[in-house]
């Protein structure tokens, strides 16, 4: 029996087209818009102004406090404006354009694809290069990885979890990943563990990626400290509370960070891009991006420069197909549709997934059947349908004491509800609002 | 003979449940005072919620317990049903100026091209919290009629033709449900002018003027050619937008022909004399269906009534 | 691009499932029990399936066009299959215009009343069941004998009417056996009864597909099942001269039929597994209630009906298991 987590969960089509795409290097895009807040907490400072010249790697934005992160340039060029525009949060969002000439790369930065392994083994060095290179968490929710590395007062980390599970239907950027820098990514988790003071990690691995179990399971052969553990393919396992459960049989208590049962979790990109940061000088400038949908030409891979315009990655993949319907950054369960091409890419973004036509449209929402498939998929244990109503009818006290700030908007309810509900449109607004209300009380 | 023995039992649990109630009655009776009973029928009792209390009761007995009127007012009911609690009450009536929602955007479809087609839950509140809106205005009406929902009155419906909802005037109660309904804060409550006429800047849009005029036709570009001309100063420019202070507002309609963009919108004046010197402006369309023609292509028509 | 693009809050992807397909799975489920009725009753069981089905979607539209002022949404096989659940829990020599009444309070009394689809707390085809069974005790128990039985009589009744009959007239349930059917025959279903509640192989057939569509989960019908077998297996053992074998509470009356598709009906059924075990269990246990002590023979269908009124409280009181919670 393959471990997994208990309860609730669903399994979409997976519809991996690109598992077998090797990642390539996405060419230098004209111009580049890097928005200031590409991850949870405080935006960043802008530090450079128009007419300003940058190298690759350059720092041109300041963490705007503990919770941020630091921004890099990813090209080198000619600040162009600091201006708002469209992101995939859909609202406009600050950001600096830069007009690409050239490809200078600061010198600090060791840009050679050799595999450096040995490091100094501290734990506040290896935070604090973390830090300065902006380094957040790649899985989607951004969260800067320096603050995850330094537990609150009187907790203490006892293990570290590598998420590797990539659960989205159609990514495959982590998988690839993890085939192309298993070597990279052991170290990536040497470093974290080291900076932690842990020493057991596991890996987690959804089981539909064989190969990439496999390959890790034959680096971490000699050393016991690091652990591959291969998982039942079931969505949402990549959702942190989950992937602890199915890893550790541990239970996140309602409201409560993972460190509180002593887990720190890190996606496997996140373990690549600190290999980066803290071997390499490298700052958090470029990632990998699967481009996918079942109407594209080529779905790739690519190692894409933050910032680059969606269009770029669209028209390496074989152009915009025609049926092309909704275009979304991220999988089809968590991503966000966009509405431009220009949006660019950032920090968090895994994925391009474009949908077509006939399937991006929702069906007409019927009236509730109470099959309570919603509560039985719901991996937080909630009552999705409730919350809804709930949400709808603005009873806020009501969704509060059903815990609906505990969802953590998987989209499993309106995935499978028959009746093609809108569960989750109502459930977010509702945990928007109780947000607001905890705030509010609290201050 | 059963049905004699049926009626003597009912009669009498009938006449000891009675008995019962009374005497419970009696013990549990809470004093409440008599004037909150006829404060409440003096009281329009629509359970609105727009007076700030729960209901017309919960109003009622801030009434009964205030020592002045001063901060307690029911916008349904007015002045006359103010005045007739006051008599109750025997306090001084605070009489206010009756109001009327407004609907602050007029991009209508023809004036704001669609972007995107929005496809989730049909709630102004679920697209908000997702992204800008289906056009380039991130300020403007997402049309999926939160307001209209939250209307306890009858006094607000989305037109299909223009994806925008409109207010009936003498419906609306000023209650302010849409106001608190409409994520974009589009909908504000306007001094009803003499003859329910106003004027006001039909969009919220803060844009820079190029970016707000190329996402709708007929958004404020914050050109403050109206600031300029307004011999009132009863306009204020801030975020590249206009806001005519209704207080202020004598209603001279200056600002309306000034206006480049016609974003600004009067309702209920008669149509206006043409000065040879003006410019016929734009061709444009009726906004609201209780708007008198106002612009100098209706310049031929006879005086109409003022509605 | 010509076309505008599509925005809407995520997931972007959804189940093929739907409300439509389920209601038609169900049907399809029902469809063995159906045709061994038509071999057991002959064309009386097509003609009163017939008038079920197109009487409850004729009410359905009708109602729905003309009273409430709607879409009609008959296609989406919720009232034929009312009609159908309707149809199998009356005797197949049933006078048609009976059966016509029946449909029109199951549809409009027991289900548009409320609402429509989704809104009804009582099973539709159930309350048109009952209300017939207190309107016209006659024609509702009087059971046709199968055309394929060696005896010669227009009417029979139904192995539960005879233990019944038997028990309270004081004989002892060991002489009742030479008149009750073997078990065998009641596992196929060569008895007498309501249309559709006879063949339990074919009933449990039908379980067995909708489990594998996952129209429906385990929990209910065995949880149903089950609490009828232990409630009247501790009758029975304590007192085996008054009491009969669990396993003939199973296979009798509307016990399998009741259980797997008319107390999974999942409008009127709690959400949560543990509340579906509450829900079941009280289902089992009011039915053996009134089998053995009641003034009915049969009573799942009222056990039904009663824990449907039990729905709303279940769900409001019992919570699923939360993740990371002690509730």
């Amino acid at each position: 029996m393959l471990k997994t987590f208990k309860l609730g969960g669903v399994h979409p089509a997976e519809n991996k087209l690109s598992a077998d795409k090797a990642i390539e290097k996405l060419a230098l895009p004209k111009s580049v818009f890097i928005p200031i807040a590409q991850h949870i907490g405080a935006p960043a400072q802008a530090l450079v102004k128009k007419g300003d010249q940058v190298k690759v790697g350059q720092l041109i934005a300041q963490a705007g406090g503990f919770v941020s992160a630091n921004i890099h340039s990813s090209v080198s060029g000619t600040v162009k404006k600091v201006d708002m525009a469209p992101d995939a949060s859909g609202y406009p969002k600050q950001g600096i354009f830069i007009d690409v000439e050239g490809d200078e790369w600061m010198e600090s930065i060791h840009t050679g694809d050799d595999l450096v392994t040995d490091f100094q083994a501290d734990s506040k060095a290896i935070i604090d290069k973390i830090n300065v290179a902006g380094v957040v968490g790649l899985g989607g929710a951004t969260f800067p990885t320096h603050v995850k590395l330094m537990p609150p007062q009187g907790m203490k980390a006892e293990m570290l979890i590598i998420n590797g599970v990539e659960c989205e239907p159609y990514l495959t950027s982590d998988h690839r990943l993890m085939l192309e820098k298993g070597s990279e990514i052991m170290v990536g988790i040497r470093l974290l563990m080291c900076a932690l003071q842990v020493n057991k990690a596991y890996v987690g691995i959804e089981n539909n990626k064989k190969d990439a179990i496999a390959h890790l399971r034959n680096l971490v052969s000699a050393d016991s400290s690091i652990e591959v553990v291969p998982l039942k393919v079931k969505y949402p396992q990549g959702g942190e509370k989950q992937l602890i459960k199915a890893v550790t049989g541990r239970e996140v208590p309602s409201g409560a960070l993972p460190i509180a049962v002593g887990a720190v979790v890190s996606n496997v990109g996140t373990a690549f891009a600190v290999y980066e940061a803290v071997q390499k000088n490298k700052p958090l400038i470029e990632r990998v991006v699967t481009i996918t949908g079942k109407s594209v030409k080529k779905p790739s891979n690519f190692l894409v420069r933050v910032g680059t315009p969606v269009q770029d990655l669209v028209d390496a993949a074989g152009g915009l197909p025609e049926d092309t319907g909704k275009i979304i950054s991220g999988g089809p369960m968590m991503g966000k549709a966009i509405a431009s091409l220009e949006v660019p890419v950032t920090k968090g973004t895994s994925g391009i997934t474009i949908m077509p036509a006939p399937e991006a449209k929702r069906e007409v929402m019927k009236s509730c059947i109470r099959c309570g498939r919603c509560v039985t998929v719901c991996p937080m244990g909630l009552e999705p349908y409730y919350l809804m109503t709930v949400s709808d009818k603005q009873i806020w006290d009501k969704a509060e004491t059903n815990r609906v700030m505990d969802c953590i908007e998987c989209g499993s309810c309106s995935y499978t509800c028959p009746a093609d509900r809108p569960l989750l449109d109502y459930i977010r607004l509702g945990k928007g609002k109780v947000g607001q209300i905890i705030r509010s009380r609290k201050k | 003979m059963t049905i004699v023995y049926t009626i003597i039992t009912l009669s009498a649990i009938g006449t000891l449940a009675a008995v019962i109630l009374y005497f419970v009655a009696q013990k549990f009776k809470v004093y409440e005072d008599p004037r909150i009973d006829d404060v409440e029928k003096a009281l329009p009792g629509a359970n609105c919620g727009g007076c700030g209390f729960a209901g017309c009761r919960a109003f009622a007995e801030a009434c009964v317990k205030a020592d002045d009127l001063a901060s307690l007012y029911c916008p349904v009911g007015g002045n006359d049903c103010m005045s007739g609690v006051a008599g109750i009450l025997g306090l001084e009536a605070v009489v206010q100026t009756p109001k009327v929602a407004v609907v602050r955007c007029n991009g209508s479809c023809e004036h704001r091209p669609k972007t995107n087609q929005y496809d989730g839950a049909l709630s102004c509140a679920v697209a908000a919290s997702l992204y800008s809106g289906d056009t380039g205005c991130q300020y403007g009406c997402l049309g999926c009629g939160d307001c209209v929902v939250a209307c306890d009155f009858d006094a607000i419906h989305m037109n299909p033709e223009t994806g925008l909802p409109e207010v009936i005037d003498d419906k609306c109660v000023a209650c302010g449900a849409c106001v608190e309904a409409c994520p974009k804060t589009l909908i504000e409550l306007r001094k009803k002018g003499p003859k329910d006429r106003k004027i006001y800047v039909a969009c919220r849009n803060e844009d820079k003027g190029g970016i707000a005029k190329k996402s709708c036709e007929v958004a404020c570009i914050g050109c403050s050619k109206c600031f300029k001309v307004c011999p009132f100063d009863a306009i204020t420019m801030s975020n590249n937008l206009a806001f005519i202070d209704a207080d202020k507002c004598k209603l001279c309609r200056k600002c309306v022909l000034e206006c480049p963009t016609n974003a600004i919108i009067e309702v209920n004046f008669p149509p206006r004399k043409i000065k040879e010197d003006l410019p016929p402006k734009p061709a444009e369309k009726a906004e609201k269906p209780v708007a008198a023609p106002k612009s100098a292509t209706d310049k031929n028509q006879p005086d109409n009534t003022e509605n | 691009m010509s076309k505008l693009l599509t925005i809407s809050p995520s997931p972007h992807v959804h189940t093929s499932d739907s409300v439509n397909k389920i209601m038609y799975r169900v049907l399809l489920a029902l469809l063995p029990a159906l045709v061994w009725s038509v071999f057991m009753f002959g064309l009386d069981a097509v003609r009163v399936t017939l008038l079920a089905v197109v009487s409850c979607m004729a009410f359905e539209y009708l109602i729905q066009r003309f009273i409430m002022k709607e879409v009609p949404k008959i296609t989406d096989g919720s009232a034929a299959l009312t009609g159908i659940l309707l149809a199998f829990n009356v005797p197949a020599s049933i006078p048609s215009w009976i059966i016509i009444t029946g449909a029109l309070v199951a549809i409009g009394v027991g289900k548009l009343s409320f609402g429509g689809l989704g809104n009804n707390p009582f099973n539709p085809a159930l309350v048109g069941r009952v209300f017939l069974l207190i309107s016209f005790p006659v024609q509702m128990t009087s059971w046709p004998v199968s055309q394929h039985a060696a005896v010669d009589a227009l009417t029979t009744a139904t192995p539960l009417g005879i233990l019944k009959e038997g028990v309270k007239s004081g004989q002892p349930v060991s002489a009742l056996m030479d008149s009750l059917p073997s078990g065998m025959d009641l596992l196929y279903g060569n008895m007498s009864g309501s249309m559709g509640e006879i063949s339990a192989l074919l009933l449990l057939l039908g379980f067995g597909y909708m489990l594998w569509k996952k129209v429906i989960t385990f929990h209910i019908p065995v949880f149903v099942l089950g609490t009828i077998f232990v409630f009247q297996g501790i009758l029975w053992m304590v007192n085996p001269e008054n009491f009969i074998e669990p396993v003939f509470h199973l296979l009798t009356g509307g016990a399998m039929l009741g259980a797997i598709y008319m107390a999974t009906d999942m409008v009127t059924s709690p959400m949560t597994h543990r509340g579906q075990f509450i829900y079941a269990a009280g289902i089992g246990v009011i039915t053996v209630l009134i089998r053995n002590f009641g003034a009915y023979p049969e009573g799942i269908s009222f056990a039904i009906l009663i824990m449907n009124g039990f729905t709303p409280l279940i769900n409001s009181y019992v919570k699923p298991k939360r993740f990371g919670g002690t509730n």
